[in-house]
């Protein structure tokens, strides 16, 4: 006979208690408590750590890099001042964006609104293995595609973040979509509208927040991609501002990289300078793009 | 109209000691209605023949047959899983993105095969609207909702004029009118059901199919539902599912009783029996009918 009371080292016949005892922990309720405190504090311990990991790195780019911070530092060329790595970035992952996102979304409502459960699985897939490639390999992709024979520029760079970018915002994007109730859909529907002006007009503007954060998290992503951009985008780069994607273009993470090659402490410096501005861009985007993710899930099931 | 009064058909009484060999249908029966008054029943909007639906291998109605008239509100009632929400939704098409789903028989409305070759499902849902179990209103202002569709279907109009008629129309709009642009979702659930019917109105189609559309909300607002359905009828043909036998018997001119049928291998919906409501409910054919109706359905 086996009941709910069992005890669980072997002991088949019900454990008998007195109902009128007080209420405290008996039996081997006190040896359960302890090993479910103790994964409770393994699993907080976890938690903590990652904090601690993320805490470290920040506080020593903050206390390595803020030495370098000036207004000389953010608005002269090169090599003093980081204002073209800067623009360059934002010429680089600007374009980048303009060709992903739109991809991007357009993937997103192909997976939830058009795609049968086979090909969205496939669609899927292919979104979920391109954002685990190296980054390097699309670096070198881009390069044998139209940069090799050629010279490198800035666009070759934005063609490789954005696809980096690809999968982050159609995945995120689709997330989203997913969150726009299914009684929706059925309403606009039942209302004789084609599916594609209720595309426009109820379930893209329900999910614009959250696509607006989805492509926010991949450009924090891209701005700091190193690998396509060290191969493809900006030898023979000027030092003084460059505007012109079609023409190699300095950016920040490979100035970072060849700051901190340089043989004389100061480069380091400032290396660790530019990656604090980097960092913090980051940080900015990504918190930001939290809250613009609550706030707009907020307004959907309000 | 291309179909003749005297195609309407309703089942008729089918001893339940009666073998039903395989879930056929009963043989069906042109019948006069109990008050024998056929020279005014409006003509028909939908004749349902012998439909049977399926999802996958799983049949989940069989051999329904009946005849819907254009200004009269029809009930279908029955227990859960009896298919009647399944046969409300295909009269627009609104299973079709259920990719299992598969139907035999014909519907034709106003003469036409809804599932014909060329038949336009978004053209159906335009004539046919449908409101839901639980409010499903935009995340939009109150005035966004109503005018959403007539927007998207090129009403552009006296668009204002078309979201005032359609409100006052569903009885919302004293209770709106201070504040139409604020967002449907602060509405409560009856306002919000309301304000789907306001939106499925404002188009001005042929029916409108009600699915279970009072089942979410308390007695208060399930009565200003009736009462709207009350003067909704006869501008409109209307078609509600219901769980509630009592609303049934106050809104319906007709009432369908769908049940399962056990014959078969497993239980299949299908309808019992389709007469004026008062008969359903005052002296019905069926003792399935009777039985339910007077909860004594086991």
């Amino acid at each position: 006979m086996s009941g709910p009371l069992d005890s669980s080292d072997g002991d088949d016949r019900p454990q008998a208690y007195d109902p009128t005892a007080p209420l405290t922990a008996s039996g081997n309720l006190r040896r359960r408590q302890i090993f479910s405190r103790l994964s409770e504090w393994m699993a907080t311990a976890a938690a903590v750590a990652a904090i601690v990991v993320l805490g470290i790195v920040i506080y020593t780019v903050v206390s390595r890099g803020a030495g370098a911070i000036s207004w000389d530092f953010l608005t002269s060329s090169a090599p003093t001042g980081i204002l073209p790595a800067l623009v360059g970035s934002a010429i680089i992952v600007g374009v980048g964006t303009l060709i992903a996102a739109p991809l991007g979304i357009l993937i997103a409502l192909y997976l939830t609104e058009y795609a049968s459960k086979r090909s969205a699985q496939l669609v899927k897939l292919t979104m979920d293995v391109m954002n685990g490639l190296p980054a390097i390999i699309i670096g070198l992709f881009v390069f044998a595609l139209l940069v090799d024979h050629k010279k490198q520029s800035g666009i070759a760079g934005s063609i490789a973040l954005a696809i980096i970018m690809l999968p982050l915002i159609a995945r995120g994007t689709q997330e989203v979509l997913h969150l726009v109730p299914g009684s929706q859909r059925e309403a606009a529907d039942a209302l004789g509208v084609a599916r594609w002006r209720t595309v426009l007009t109820v379930i893209l503007p329900a999910a614009l927040g959250g696509i607006l954060t989805a492509t926010i998290l991949s450009v924090a992503r891209a701005a700091g991609e190193t690998a396509p951009l060290l191969l493809i985008t900006s030898i023979g780069s000027t030092d003084n501002v460059s505007l012109n994607p079609f023409e190699p273009i300095a950016n920040i993470p490979v100035r970072i990289y060849s700051l901190s090659e340089e043989a004389n402490p100061e480069g380091f410096t400032e290396a660790w300078g530019l990656s604090l501005v980097l960092i913090a861009f980051i940080l900015v985007a990504s918190l930001g793009a939290r809250a613009l993710l609550a706030r707009s899930k907020r307004k959907m099931s309000s | 109209m291309n179909v003749p009064r005297s195609r309407v058909r309703i089942r008729t009484d089918q001893p339940p000691a009666a073998p039903s060999a395989n879930g056929a249908p009963a043989v069906d029966a042109v019948t006069a209605s109990a008050d024998g008054n056929w020279d005014v029943a409006p003509e028909v909007v939908f004749e349902s023949r012998d439909v049977s639906v399926f999802y996958g291998p799983k049949q989940a109605l069989t051999g329904v047959s009946l005849a819907i008239r254009r200004g009269q509100i029809t009930a279908l009632i029955g227990p859960s899983g009896c298919g009647k929400t399944t046969f409300l939704r295909s009269l627009n098409r609104m299973n079709d993105s259920v990719s299992s789903f598969r139907i035999e028989g014909e519907i034709l409305y106003h003469g036409h095969d809804i599932y014909g070759g060329n038949v336009d499902q978004v053209e159906v849902r335009r004539r046919i609207g449908m409101v839901f179990q639980k409010p499903n209103p935009f995340p939009k202002s109150i005035y966004d909702n109503v005018a959403w569709a007539p927007r998207n279907l090129g009403m552009r109009s006296g668009l204002s004029d078309r979201v005032e008629k359609a409100l006052r129309g569903a009885a919302l709009w004293d209770e709106v009118k201070d504040r139409l642009k604020d967002s449907a979702l602060g509405l409560s659930g009856g306002q919000q059901q309301r304000l789907c019917i306001a939106r499925a109105i404002a188009i001005e189609p042929d029916v409108l199919l009600l699915d279970e559309p009072a089942s979410a909300l308390d007695p208060i607002a399930t009565g200003a539902i009736e009462d709207l359905m009350h003067s909704l009828k006869g501008r409109f043909t209307i078609v509600i599912v219901t769980h509630n036998m009592q609303q049934a018997a106050r809104v319906a001119d007709r009432t369908a009783f769908f049940s399962l049928e056990t014959g078969g291998e497993k239980p299949v919906g299908t309808l019992i029996e389709f007469d004026d409501t008062e008969r359903i409910f005052g002296a019905p054919r069926d003792p399935r009918t009777r039985d339910y109706v007077t909860g004594r359905f086991g």
